[in-house]
């Protein structure tokens, strides 16, 4: 599957502007953005006509820590028909990114989900709170130093009384 | 997690007006378990008297954390988390899945697989709408909509069951095609669905279309512009009643949907009955759709030969070693994925359904995303929500078609 001859201009536009570097697997072209110029990019993006944000989310690469995480863009031309990822590279101590919620209405969402399952702050956000999580939950779920296979159990108000109950030994 | 978190108003100052912290208007919680809200969604209003000021959606009540579950499985086994999901559009799930694992690994996929793939996710947008018409009208107080829709659905139902066995969690589509071929009974199924269903999506247009209570709760409520949908992220039916000429299925064609004739319905207006109106018609080309693709039905098979990614036929296991290799290999190990990222996306009932797989070069997903429809379409819930009455939210609930599964994940 080659690359849409009609986003190869386009990268090659955004390379050239703001000194980028693009990759591409199977036909799907990304650049890799420093996080001090995602606001530019994402503004020259929707003024070449990418008006939709599709995805927002990360990878963690853990246990790699410069960048341990990659956050991760994927915008939508209903115009033009085309796609165009972004990748920005966030290190793993005190992880942020600007937001971009001023420009794509819908990151405002997206970055609190980025906040809450990866921990990684959106700079400037204008609410940003835990979304799927409840407000008091502890960790981030989907890094990958985060276990699987154990459940707190939630909404129990008598939590301490059953677990006096439990047969196993305590701390 | 000894005592319950207690919220303030100071918590959410940033979200509601001054005179919600005056006390001037009202906070009132709508849900989690409102009847009206389709399942666990929590919306915290601020009204002034029977007004909405400013409506502040909660969420999470039903994530499950399909996402971390699926990267801990191969990529066989993490299939059956997809279905679960969005449960009113399992099929539409798998199939997501399926295309974002064959772009992954560059696998082809029959002829015949592809057609009853779309046979298949067609009639699961056409069950997912019904229920979405059944339930949208209970919301506006039509009773009796909901029982003739679930009536419907149960015949679609059926013919998932007579295919995989189950009625809704099918499993059905696997990388590479799908698990078996359809039994002989499908065609006359689907041909008897395509015979009765155009009287009866008449029969519900002849109950609300110029229903002057439908016309009365649904015009102008909810409005929504082409560019606010688009800023929004809106897909699907909402943003072709917003005017936007978007579907995947026509603009950005796969699994062979450029080979079938159906049109793309669009609406001006941007409100409620717009919506209505699109997805009524949405389910006549659903129709269209596949009563094509079974009359030009390719024969063969509907599993890719690549025995490295699909598991080989029972048939086979028997008498050919290397077959016993292979299917011993895929039930244990699973298969190695190629180092990189993909994004595949389809259109499902609620609009742009996309999957972010990326791969280590292991035989689980790495990352999996899942870039659900309902997610961005509910967001977009407070802009159409103020200056409306509570019970014309209902309404505009109602025509988000939100499933809850689809938007916690």
């Amino acid at each position: 599957m080659p690359m849409d001859k009609n986003l190869q201009p386009i990268i090659e536009q955004l390379e050239k502007e703001f000194g980028l570097t693009a990759r591409e697997y199977r036909g799907d072209a990304s650049l890799v953005v420093p996080a001090e110029k995602i606001v530019p990019v994402c503004q020259r993006a929707q003024g070449l006509g990418f008006e939709m944000l599709s995805v927002l989310t990360a990878v963690d690469y853990w246990p790699e820590e410069q960048p341990r995480f990659h956050v991760i863009y994927e915008f939508t031309s209903v115009s033009k028909h085309l796609r165009l990822e972004i990748r920005v590279p966030v290190p793993g101590i005190n992880p942020t990114v600007p937001t971009v919620s001023s420009i794509y209405r819908n990151a405002n969402w997206r970055e609190r989900e980025l906040w809450d399952m990866f921990g990684i702050k959106a700079l400037s956000h204008p609410d940003l709170r835990r979304i799927l999580m409840p407000a008091d939950w502890e960790g981030h779920p989907l890094r990958k130093d985060y276990p699987l296979g154990y459940e707190e159990p939630q909404f129990t108000f008598n939590y301490n009384e059953i677990n006096l109950r439990k047969p196993y030994a305590k701390e | 997690m000894s005592d319950i978190q207690e919220v303030s108003v100071d918590d959410l100052k940033h979200l509601v007006s001054d005179r919600a912290v005056q006390g001037e208007t009202m906070l009132l919680n709508m849900g989690p378990q409102h009847p009206s809200t389709h399942g666990v969604l929590r919306l915290l209003l601020e009204l002034d008297g029977e007004t909405v000021i400013n409506c502040i959606p909660d969420i999470g009540f039903l994530h499950t954390g399909v996402e971390k579950n699926m990267e801990a499985k191969t990529y066989q086994k993490a299939e059956v988390m997809s279905d679960r999901l969005d449960y009113m559009n399992p099929v539409g799930n798998n199939l997501a899945y399926s295309m974002a694992v064959e772009k992954l690994v560059d696998l082809d996929v029959p002829a015949r697989a592809q057609a009853l793939r779309v046979i298949l996710a067609e009639l699961t947008r056409f069950q997912s709408h019904l229920v979405w018409l059944g339930t949208a009208a209970l919301d506006l107080a039509a009773m009796s909509m909901f029982l003739y829709c679930f009536r419907e659905r149960e015949y679609i139902l059926d013919i998932m069951e007579m295919c995989s066995g189950q009625r809704m969690m099918t499993t059905y589509i696997r990388p590479g095609g799908l698990w078996r071929d359809v039994p002989v009974e499908f065609e006359a199924a689907v041909r008897d669905i395509l015979k009765t269903f155009p009287k009866r999506i008449d029969q519900y247009e002849a109950l609300l279309t110029r229903n002057p209570l439908m016309l009365d709760r649904t015009l102008g409520i909810g409005k929504l512009t082409g560019e606010e949908c688009l800023n929004f992220g809106v897909t699907g039916p909402m943003l072709r009643a917003s005017g936007v000429k978007w579907d995947l299925r026509k603009m950005q064609p796969y699994s062979g949907y450029e080979q079938y004739d159906f049109e793309v319905p669009t609406r001006p207006e941007g409100d409620v009955y717009a919506r209505f109106l699109v997805r009524l018609e949405e389910m006549r080309q659903s129709l269209r759709i596949i009563g094509q693709a079974l009359d030009k039905l390719p024969l063969g098979a509907v599993r890719s030969k690549n025995y490295k990614f699909v598991p080989p036929p029972r048939s086979e296991i028997g008498v050919s070693m290397e077959a016993l290799i292979h299917h011993f290999k895929l039930w244990t190990e699973g298969f190695n994925a190629p180092k990189g990222s993909v994004y595949s996306a389809v259109e499902s009932p609620r609009g742009e359904l996309g999957v972010y797989l990326e791969s280590d070069g292991g035989p689980k997903p790495y990352r999996i995303h899942w870039r659900t429809p309902s997610f961005d379409n509910l967001q977009s819930i407070p802009l159409m929500a103020k200056g409306v009455l509570v019970a014309d939210l209902v309404a505009i609930i109602g025509s988000i078609d939100i499933v809850l599964g689809d938007v916690d994940r």
